[in-house]
């Protein structure tokens, strides 16, 4: 019975966002338990979470608030960004590795 | 014809899902500002996905069963006693072993998000980190017991211990009848992960 620690890559890249900015001094832990289990009772009240992908969902949007709120990352900023990475993959061909400028 | 429309355009990559974007955007800014190293996410995912894991809880709660002055010490200061074994690390500052006894049963929950004592136990289950779990855990803790197949004797008590960021638990399970004669590491193979957060028993020699 071995499950993988992570079921999609992005999971854990999102974890290992995390525990890197918190080993940076970017926040506490308590900090982030606050906000993150805030982010989880808002998303738990409109479906009961699973704590598969929507655990992570969760976990990507208390890393968005926690970063806008102590000022490390602009909220504009990260939407362009995202819309940048969309672009790329939409325009680079299937196999070829997918950049932003 | 449905199948016609890759006539023209090449097929581009697959689009991520939408939260997948959200993480390269982070990691994009972050890593511009100087704030993250991409080769130390890097770490820390292969230290969690393949080296930490419930094998290192499994060899606190055998060296307990064998010895009784580690036991001693790890009711006392389980942080201490994990850590002459060499386990320390993020989310292992402050570690309390509680004990099962005939007369209790305990299980560990995380009703804020997931507090757990990753050093000992790796990254918790998705269960674990379920609105189901944590919402019923508190309240109606031997039904969830049922719902993993176990059923305690009436007389003994389930305490329910909630893990914070400060504080994480390690249920120290007990010691199966039929082991006297078997050693650290055969006992180890018998204490399963559900068994550490109490949601399990260790397993009976085969």
């Amino acid at each position: 019975m071995t499950e993988p620690v992570f079921e999609a890559p992005w999971h854990a890249q999102a974890f290992a966002l995390a525990v890197s900015l918190e080993a940076g001094g970017a926040f506490t832990w308590p900090e982030w338990t606050q906000t993150f289990g805030a982010v989880l009772a808002q998303h738990g009240l409109s479906k009961e979470l699973d704590g598969g992908d929507d655990y992570f969902v969760a976990w990507v949007a208390a890393l968005e608030r926690i970063c806008t709120e102590k000022g490390i990352a602009g909220a504009e900023d990260l939407r362009a960004l995202r819309a940048a990475w969309e672009d790329a993959y939409t325009a680079t061909p299937h196999g070829e590795s997918v950049r932003i400028g | 014809m449905p199948h016609d429309h890759a006539d023209d355009a090449p097929p581009h990559s697959l689009l991520p899902p939408d939260p997948e974007l959200r993480v390269k955007a982070l990691e994009t800014l972050l890593t511009r500002k100087g704030l993250i190293d991409p080769a130390a996410l890097d770490e820390i995912i292969e230290t969690y996905a393949h080296k930490v894991g419930p094998r290192n809880g499994a060899a606190v709660v055998a060296r307990a069963w064998i010895d009784p002055d580690f036991r001693k010490r790890l009711l006392k200061d389980a942080t201490a006693a994990v850590a002459e074994m060499g386990f320390t690390g993020r989310q292992g500052e402050h570690v309390v072993a509680v004990e099962n006894t005939p007369e209790q049963h305990n299980m560990v929950v995380c009703t804020l998000c997931s507090c757990y004592p990753w050093p000992l136990l790796g990254i918790p289950p998705g269960w674990y980190k379920s609105d189901a779990y944590r919402a019923r855990a508190v309240r109606e803790p031997r039904k969830v017991l049922a719902d993993f197949g176990l059923t305690l004797p009436e007389g003994q008590r389930v305490r329910v211990w909630d893990s914070t960021a400060e504080v994480r638990y390690l249920v120290l399970p007990m010691r199966p009848v039929g082991t006297e004669g078997l050693d650290e590491s055969a006992l180890a193979a018998l204490v399963s992960r559900d068994a550490m957060i109490g949601t399990a028993l260790a397993e009976a020699p085969t």
